[in-house]
């Protein structure tokens, strides 16, 4: 997994509440096997005018410039419900972004979002709309987020955000998590031996 | 002071306790399908990795299978490839595989339950949000992603942080023609769809202890849809008469075991939770969903709501979006929406019991011109004992049809699909823009209010439905 460090770059305002991850990436999408090539795909139904995706709509924010080139996704509540597919952080990845900030996630997307070096941040409401003010000047509105010290820098203000520990560590390292319980091999093992012994139904 | 069964089930699958937030906790069951487990398998072949406990996991072919054969020629070159790909992981790897020929086949949160796989007290995952309906049995059952399948693939456990824990009282008896499915979108519509976001839920209080498994399922399974990691309900003797006998319940010194610890899993009397809510059973009226996010939903007796009645401009602006997306005008009678396309079935609504519910209520009518309706049942099993019970000769007389089992149009991978603007009554869970195909507009409401709006053609009051005997 890439890591993710600190990242200066162009935000994309989507000033939309509850995005869905049908909407991130509809079904007739995920169909593929391998976790590449979604990006041209991201916000199917948004950005193209017709279903085979061939007419952009000018009016989606990531048909216009700079954000075609935008790392950072700004949006509202609740960004990512409804499904599991992790295919929705590999769009988004595969597209370019490295971070969405947004004031709350679904759960799952978000540890999605983790095990795929794409940084989730949480900013309070309040704080949101000044980033979407900032995004709005484009090429020269651009954000800086800085994971190590835990803080999104815009139009010369600091926002603080919260992350819990582990999931930092592992943004930072760029972590293989399997790898990383395989250390406790010993303790999962120890764990289905006392399984089979209290409760044999289970084995 | 006392455990919640969340903290329970929490305490005994802990097998490492990170103090910098990764733990890792134990998984009993995993469940698989061919769309979010292709690069999980990938992943463990390029890194030489083998699955720790292949009996452990049960894959189900299930998102894009056709429900009009079950010839998997019949299907899109894309599709047949993930259902290949899962067979050939599946033989690969080691694990027990439900293939679209296989008579046990069908929607995995119904097949894992109704063999039995489902039990009190465990930790159940899955990649796929709806993962919560096994919940119902008392266990901790999670949607993950295909990293985290990979994971559990690989070690059998899963790295979690807890929850925080939220009780849902239902308080007394549902009215007549109200049903779990409108409890469970009731309660969206009140706390809303991020209103359980890092909670798991317990459902408890008299209505949900009057419903059946089949019933605690439905409202199991749309936790996510609030939000909430995972819901779930306390065991007792229903669900213990549920389990007995079934393929994978345990059996003879076994099974007195397990109904031993079965009956320790509830929530201690004293236990204290991070949020209580208290809901008035009589308070819930059938329900439907008017917009594009599941908890824009009401009354099936109100009325569009306007924007302006939103509190924030957020709000604001997601019900007008919604309006425009719906073709729908505030002040419109929710019951004047005329429907064209009926779906009865998937995860949420797709077992015996609803079929019934739908077929007592279509029983001897016929469906209103114009209209569509598909019946797909929850699986195999589902489907031969509708057919034994006449069911699928009652749907045929009335002018439905009678399919063959998978999510189908619940989420419209295969080719069950509404056309763009066209207008579905539908028992499934998401009525997110385009879910139900590109520009089709989705109601939620339960399998009752489906087979009336069936009949007359737009979304009825099941309540009046029933007292005029149409």
């Amino acid at each position: 997994m890439q890591p993710f460090k600190a990242l200066t770059g162009i935000a994309a305002p989507l000033d939309r509440s509850n995005v869905d991850t049908d909407a991130i990436i509809p079904k007739q999408f995920l169909k593929k096997i391998e976790r590449t090539g979604f990006g041209k795909h991201l916000f199917h139904e948004w950005r193209y005018l017709d279903y085979e995706g061939t007419k952009e709509n000018p009016d989606f924010v990531l048909n216009k410039d700079p954000f075609r080139k935008a790392q950072i996704l700004l949006a509202r509540d609740n960004f990512g419900c409804g499904s599991s597919r992790e295919h929705a952080p590999w769009a988004l990845s595969d597209f370019g972004f490295r971070c969405v900030i947004a004031p709350s996630f679904a759960d799952i997307f978000y540890s999605n979002c983790i095990k795929n070096g794409l940084l989730p941040v949480r900013l309070k409401p309040e704080e949101m709309d000044e980033l979407f003010a900032v995004a709005d000047f484009g090429a020269s509105g651009l954000i800086a987020v800085d994971l190590e010290n835990q803080v999104v820098g815009a139009a010369g203000k600091k926002f603080r955000f919260q992350i819990e520990p582990f999931n930092k560590e592992c943004l930072l390292k760029g972590l293989d998590q399997v790898g990383w319980t395989l250390q406790y091999q010993d303790k999962i093992a120890a764990y289905e031996e006392k399984l089979m012994a209290e409760k044999p139904w289970l084995k | 002071m006392g455990k919640t069964m969340y903290q329970k089930i929490w305490d005994s699958h802990l097998v490492h306790t990170g103090g910098d937030g990764g733990s890792i906790i134990y998984v009993d069951r995993q469940f698989v399908h061919e769309v979010t487990s292709p690069q999980a398998f990938e992943a463990l072949r390029e890194a030489g990795r083998k699955v720790h406990a292949p009996e452990k996991t049960l894959a189900v072919m299930d998102h894009n299978v056709p429900t009009t054969s079950r010839d998997i020629a019949s299907t899109s070159a894309i599709s047949r490839t993930q259902m290949e790909q899962l067979s050939k992981n599946c033989a690969e790897f080691g694990i027990r595989c439900l293939a679209l020929e296989d008579e046990d086949q069908g929607v995995v949160h119904i097949v894992g339950p109704e063999l039995g796989i489902t039990q009190p007290g465990m930790v159940i995952v899955c990649g796929d949000s709806h993962t919560a309906t096994h919940g119902a049995f008392g266990s901790l059952a999670f949607g993950i992603g295909t990293s985290e399948v990979e994971h559990v693939l690989a070690t059998q456990t899963i790295q979690q942080k807890p929850s925080k824990t939220m009780l849902i009282n239902i308080n007394g008896a549902l009215a007549e023609g109200v049903t779990p499915k409108d409890v469970i979108l009731y309660i969206i519509g009140l706390i809303g769809t991020a209103g359980a976001t890092g909670y798991v839920i317990e459902y408890a209080g008299e209505a949900i202890r009057a419903m059946s498994m089949e019933g605690r399922m439905t409202v199991c399974n749309m936790s996510i849809e609030a939000g909430a990691r995972g819901g779930m309900i306390a065991p007792d003797e229903k669900t213990f008469t549920y389990l007995q006998g079934r393929d994978s319940a345990p059996k003879g010194d076994n099974w007195v075991k397990a109904v031993t610890y079965w009956k320790t899993v509830a929530s201690d009397k004293d236990a204290s939770f991070d949020k209580v809510i208290d809901i008035k059973a009589q308070d819930i009226a059938p329900q439907v969903t008017w917009g594009t996010s599941p908890g824009q939903v009401a009354a099936v007796s109100d009325v569009i709501p306007s924007p302006k009645q939103f509190k924030d401009a957020v709000e604001q602006t997601a019900a007008a979006n919604a309006l425009r997306y719906m073709d729908l005008t505030p002040g419109t009678n929710i019951s004047d929406i005329k429907i064209d396309i009926v779906f009865i079935g998937s995860c949420t609504n797709g077992r015996i019991e609803d079929l019934r519910a739908a077929a007592t209520v279509i029983k001897g009518k016929k469906v209103a011109h114009g209209v569509q309706a598909l019946i797909v049942p929850g699986s195999g099993r589902v489907k031969r004992l509708a057919e034994r019970e006449g069911l699928d000769k009652v749907f045929l007389e009335a002018g439905c049809e009678w399919r063959y089992a998978g999510c189908s149009m619940c989420l419209a991978m295969n080719d069950d699909q509404l056309k763009p603007g066209q207008r579905c009554i539908s028992t499934s869970n998401r009525n997110f823009e385009g879910r139900q195909g590109p520009g089709g507009r989705t109601h939620l409401a339960s399998p009752e209010m489906a087979a009336a709006a069936a009949v007359t053609g737009h979304i009825t009051d099941i309540r009046k439905f029933l007292k005029r005997g149409n």
